[in-house]
Formats: C-alpha cells, sequence, structure tokens
C-alpha cells in the first residue's frame, strides 16, 4: 500500500513539475493541478501511525474506544482545506491565463512568442 | 487584564474581513460608502494596533512584558488553534496598519477608480497580514498566507494593463508552487512531531530522536523555502522586481510589507524551534540565511544600479532590504536581531514612502521616459550643446518640484542609511552590534558589514541619478499635480521615520526587548501553553495524547 501511495505520489510531482517547466500557460495551469494532488497524498501519507484501511475517524459511542482502530483526522481536515484553497487559486489563476491570451494574443508565459 | 480587552487580540482579523465582505453587498458606485468604511477600518486597526503596542509593553506579574494568548473557540493549545500577541507581533501589526492607512489614503485621490473591487481587496490583504502576523499555528499560517496571496493576486492586476497581467502571469505560479511547499513541509513537520502549535513545536524539537530529527530538519527546510520565495532570498527572488515594478502605486507601497511576512515568520520559527535551546538542532539552516542573505544583498544592489526605471529601483531596494534582515537573522545575535527589527520597520516606511513619491514625480513624464534619459546620459544627448546657451538665468523652482524634492532626499537618505535620518541608526546598530560580538571577527563578519556599506552606495548613486534626471530638469516638462491627499501618506511615512530617529532610545529599547523574548522560546511555550510541564512529550509523540490516539500521559 506504501509503495503504490509513494508511486503515485512521484509520478504525479514528476509530471507536474515538468508541466509547470513547459512555455504555455495552459501546461502550467495542469501541471498545478498535478502538483497539488501530489501534495494532498503527501499529506495523508504523514498521518500519525501511517496508512490505515478501514479505519474511520469517528468515536465509537459512550467511549473513547480504540485509539489504534481509527485513523488520525488532522490530517483529513488539512487536506480538506488544500483542496478548497487549491481550486480556487487555479480558477484565479485560470482567468488571469484568459486576460493574458486576450491582452497579449499569445499563450506563451512570458507575453510574447520566443525570438527564433 | 479585563475580559474585553482580550478580544482585541482577535479584531484586527475580523474587522477587516468582516468589513470587507460586507462592502461586496454594494454596487460598485456607492464608491463614497466603501471608501468612508474602509477608512474607518484601517484607522480603527491602528487604533487596535497601538493599544495593542501598549499592552504588550506593560509588565506582567514576575515578567515586564505581557503576552496575550487567544485560543480560537476556547480549545486549550495545543489541541485548538491560539492567536499570540507578544511583541514581535504587536510591532508587525502596527506597521501594517500604519502603511495600511498612508496607502488607502493615497489611492482614494484617483487609483481606487482603477478597477473593481478595490476596497475589498485591500482589506482582505489586510486580513491575511494580520493573521499571519497574529497566529500561532502552523496550518493557520497557511490559510492566511492563503488569503492575503489570494488579495494579493487581485491587487497586482488592479487597474489592468498588459504589464500587469504579463507579471501576475509570473506572480501567481511562483506563488502557488510556494504554497505546495508549504503545505509538504507542515505535512513533514506535522508527521515527525504530531503537532501543528508552534509553542508546542518548540518544546518537542529538543526531545526528537536522531532520526526523527532528520526529518524534522527537512520538513523545516523546505518549509523554509516557501518562505524564503515569499521573502525575496536570491536565487528565489527574480519574480519581484518586475511584479513590484508592474502594480500600481499604492498597492506596491503596501507590499513592501509583503516580503516581511515571509521575515517574520522565519524570524519566528527558525528562533522557536532551532534557537539556542533546541539541543542538536541549534541554529540549523543559520549559515543558509546568513549566505543566501549576502547574496540577496549584492543582487539587489547590482539591481539597483541597473535598473532603468524607478519603480523597478523600488523593487531592488525591497531585495537589499530582504537580504539585510536575512542575514542578520543568520548571525544569530540577539543584539544584531533587534538593530534588524529597527531597520525592518524604517526600510519598510521608507520603500513604501519611495514608491507613493515615485508615482507623483513621474505623473509629469511622458512613459517610457525615463528608460529614453538613461540612454541619454550614457550615449549622449546631440542636442544638448544647443539647450544650454540661454538657460544660465536662474529658474525659481515650482513649489511641488520642492517638496516632492525634499521628500526624495529624504528617502534617498533613508535607502541607502545616510546620517541623519533612521536608516543610518538602523544600519549602525545592525553594525556596531556585529562588530561587538567576543572574540574574532570571522571573515563573514566582515564581508557583511563590506556588502552592507556598497549596497547603501549602490542605492545613493542609483537613487542621485535618478532624482538629477527627473527633479533637477529645466521646467519644460509639465509639473505634476499633486493633490493634498496624496502628499500626505508620503509626508506622514517620512516624518514616521524622522520621529524614529528622534525617539531612537525608546523605539530601541522596545527592540532589545523584543529580540530578548525571542530569545527564549521556553518562556513563550510557557505562556502560550500554561504551566504544563514539558513531561507529557514522551520519546514518540505520537503516542503522546497529540494525535487522536489519545494515550495515557
Amino acid at each position: 500500500m506504501e509503495i503504490v501511495l509513494a508511486i503515485g505520489i512521484g509520478l504525479f510531482t514528476a509530471s507536474g513539475v515538468w508541466l509547470l517547466l513547459r512555455p504555455r500557460t495552459y501546461q502550467v495551469i495542469i501541471g498545478l493541478a498535478l502538483l497539488s494532488y501530489a501534495v494532498n497524498l503527501f499529506i495523508f501519507a504523514m498521518a500519525g501511525g501511517g496508512l490505515r484501511v478501514d479505519s474511520p475517524p469517528i468515536l465509537a459511542p459512550g467511549g473513547v474506544g480504540d485509539p489504534t482502530a481509527i485513523a488520525d483526522p488532522i490530517p483529513q481536515a488539512l487536506v480538506l482545506t488544500a483542496i478548497v484553497i487549491g481550486f480556487a487559486m487555479t480558477a484565479l489563476f485560470l482567468v488571469v491565463l484568459l486576460a493574458a491570451r486576450g491582452r497579449t494574443g499569445t499563450d506563451h508565459v512570458d507575453g510574447r512568442e520566443p525570438d527564433r | 487584564m479585563t475580559p474585553v480587552l482580550d478580544h482585541l487580540a482577535i479584531l484586527p482579523i475580523l474587522l477587516p474581513l468582516a468589513v470587507g465582505a460586507f462592502m461586496l453587498l454594494f454596487d460598485e458606485r456607492r464608491r463614497l460608502l466603501k471608501m468612508s468604511l474602509s477608512l474607518v477600518t484601517v484607522f480603527a486597526l491602528l487604533a487596535i494596533a497601538v493599544t495593542l503596542v501598549v499592552l504588550v509593553g506593560l509588565p506582567n506579574g514576575d515578567r515586564w512584558s505581557t503576552m496575550i494568548v487567544y485560543p480560537l473557540g476556547n480549545w486549550p493549545p495545543p489541541f485548538g488553534i491560539v492567536l499570540v500577541v507578544d511583541r514581535l507581533a504587536a510591532l508587525m501589526l502596527l506597521l501594517t496598519s500604519v502603511l495600511g492607512c498612508a496607502t488607502l489614503l493615497f489611492a482614494m485621490a484617483r487609483w481606487h477608480k482603477a478597477g473593481p473591487r478595490f476596497y475589498t481587496l485591500f482589506l482582505l490583504l489586510l486580513t491575511g497580514l494580520n493573521g499571519a502576523f497574529l497566529t500561532g499555528d502552523l496550518f493557520n499560517l497557511f490559510v492566511f498566507f492563503e488569503i492575503l496571496l489570494a488579495a494579493s493576486y487581485g491587487l497586482v492586476l488592479h487597474g489592468s494593463g498588459t504589464a500587469r497581467v504579463r507579471a501576475g502571469l509570473h506572480y501567481i505560479p511562483i506563488n502557488l508552487v510556494a504554497s505546495s511547499l508549504f503545505l509538504v513541509g507542515v505535512a513533514v513537520i506535522y508527521g515527525v512531531t504530531g503537532t501543528l502549535n508552534m509553542a508546542d513545536l518548540s518544546r518537542i524539537v529538543p526531545t526528537l530522536s536522531p532520526d526523527s530529527r532528520t526529518l524534522m530538519e527537512a520538513g523545516a527546510a523546505v518549509l523554509g523555502v516557501a518562505f524564503l520565495v515569499k521573502a525575496g532570498m536570491w536565487p528565489l527572488s527574480f519574480w519581484l522586481p518586475t511584479t513590484y515594478a508592474a502594480a500600481c502605486a499604492p498597492i506596491a507601497a503596501m507590499f513592501a510589507i509583503m516580503t516581511k511576512v515571509g521575515i517574520y515568520v522565519i524570524l519566528r520559527l527558525f528562533l522557536l524551534c532551532f534557537g539556542d535551546e533546541a539541543g542538536a538542532s541549534e541554529e540549523f539552516g543559520a549559515l543558509w540565511l546568513y549566505y543566501g542573505g549576502m547574496a540577496t544583498i549584492l543582487f539587489g544592489g547590482i539591481g539597483v544600479l541597473a535598473s532603468q526605471s524607478m519603480q523597478r529601483l523600488g523593487g531592488y531596494s525591497v531585495l537589499i532590504s530582504s537580504g539585510t534582515l536575512l542575514a542578520a537573522i543568520g548571525t544569530g545575535n540577539s543584539a544584531v536581531i533587534s538593530g534588524a527589527l529597527y531597520y525592518l520597520v524604517t526600510s519598510t516606511l521608507a520603500i513604501s514612502a519611495y514608491f507613493l513619491l515615485v508615482e507623483l514625480i513621474e505623473r509629469g513624464q511622458a512613459a517610457g521616459a525615463d528608460v529614453l534619459a538613461v540612454t541619454l546620459e550614457i550615449f549622449g544627448d546631440p542636442e544638448e550643446d544647443v539647450e544650454d546657451e540661454d538657460e544660465e538665468v536662474g529658474v525659481a523652482i515650482p513649489a511641488t518640484i520642492a517638496v516632492l524634492g525634499g521628500a526624495f532626499l529624504a528617502t534617498t537618505a533613508l535607502l541607502a542609511g545616510l546620517p541623519p535620518l533612521s536608516g543610518f541608526i538602523a544600519k549602525f546598530a545592525m553594525l556596531s552590534a556585529l562588530l561587538n560580538e567576543a572574540g574574532d571577527i570571522p571573515f563573514a563578519h566582515w564581508s557583511f558589514v563590506a556588502l552592507l556599506m556598497l549596497s547603501g552606495l549602490a542605492t545613493l548613486i542609483a537613487m542621485t541619478r535618478n532624482g538629477i534626471r527627473t527633479l533637477w530638469v529645466p521646467a519644460e516638462t509639465e509639473i505634476p499635480r499633486v493633490r493634498a491627499i496624496e502628499a500626505i501618506p508620503v509626508g506622514a511615512l517620512l516624518f514616521l521615520c524622522a520621529a524614529m530617529t528622534f525617539a531612537g532610545g525608546p523605539v530601541m529599547r522596545y527592540m532589545e526587548a523584543t529580540a530578548q523574548i525571542l530569545y527564549w522560546p521556553s518562556e513563550y511555550a510557557r505562556d502560550v501553553l500554561g504551566d504544563r510541564p514539558a513531561g507529557h512529550i514522551t520519546s514518540d509523540p505520537r503516542a503522546s495524547g497529540h494525535g487522536p490516539a489519545g494515550g495515557p500521559p
């Protein structure tokens, strides 16, 4: 399970960074999205007690329950916040991207085509 | 302290957030209403910040300083999020609100009409800044960083125009990537220590086992890179001059404090987690800050000399200021840091005044005139000889130019660190503390001294050149029309710098007390977490009651 998650995070990060360094704004925004997926998965991997399957962070009624059987809820809360913020920022960047396309007439990240 | 005063700690966040949201309900045409609401808000923030500075300076019980700890929702730390007002946070709040008042007044003259929802974005920026200074929790810090960044994305684009959109296209992605790094760093630190509370962190770091220590330091380094991007350390700073030059004047002036947020967080976390009490992790990363800061000063100094427009010159001065502060933090000497805090305040005020002033001076000039002027200076103006013949008669300097010129002179003295203004005192305080260290003075210190002097010289040369060609020209160019509401903020910022010179003693004492408190993370932790003994931290923090695992302490 750990190895699958690690490979997933690695793939997302590698593709994200590669796309981020490309010259077209659309590639950059997809790169940013992939990078934020990688980060969100990474936060899960850092949960206290490691990765757990089938252990929702819900206490048994009337008692504390078995602490080893519940997942750490804090990373889940962090991921939720990070997803919301990342989504808003991507939307905002999309608007800027469109504005830049309209104003400069090119989708190059520098706002002008490089001299060839 | 009375319970009512306790709630002052959350007002700097709540007030601008609520007013900013409320203003969204009104139509863009109701400018007068929005203007007066925002004005009342920023001056209320100023009053709150002054009160907080006074409150934290009061002696409390056996201590000569007070700390206001505000647990949100009354959840006890480290389980809930806390807001912490100590001397440093109160100082930064005061600086933010002063800049907020000055730039908002300036923007009211004409810039607020340049785009929609200016006031809401401006107040959100203040919310984010105040929140970042107040919070005592790492993840909460991320949230406030995002608030201030989101507002700043909108404000960079305020006034529209191709140059601003182009600058935004670089500014936004680099900050989004920095935010990703921020999250990675926070996640690693949480994974290792099991806490996000900064005070708790300072208690746990010395008890870590060697394996987790390496991981914790790696996390802190990733987190540090995120803040260094914000602070503009070389080589993470290439976005900064372009963005600052493209933003409209009041926004660029307000952004003067944005790099200082990065500096503030580095100062706080570095001294809390890797200060004198951190055991084996003591001074982790100090050399990176020291040499990185010096490289930034060098880069900023070259940039100042090379810039053709006055706005870019301002952007590079921001870099010099950041570099100086980072290097000063890297020395790890509390006396240097108290000088650096004084420098932080004066340089922020001066850079802010500079950005406002430049817009006023350049108003009379055609776009691109200053680029042409630099070219003419280098290659010689063919018409120059003809012109000079009948210009021998004295020409009266117009009053506006005289006022602007005087203000320009003052900013030059401040930015270059010349006497008699506070820029000189700041540099003198840092240098004398550095050279008064016991024992032999290492080579690195001498290079820092030399770089500080040379950057001052570079600023002086560049500013003089700009001043001569914009203010000392014959009165052919149109005299800029300046309204009182635009001149007053510039004058007020410069007046504050002058006041800091005259009241150098008391201000410096405040800074010294601030720096000394920063060097006692255990006191900070005791104030935030209460008198609970540090013994609840066992070797494995995950089993210690920090996580939901809730093991017995």
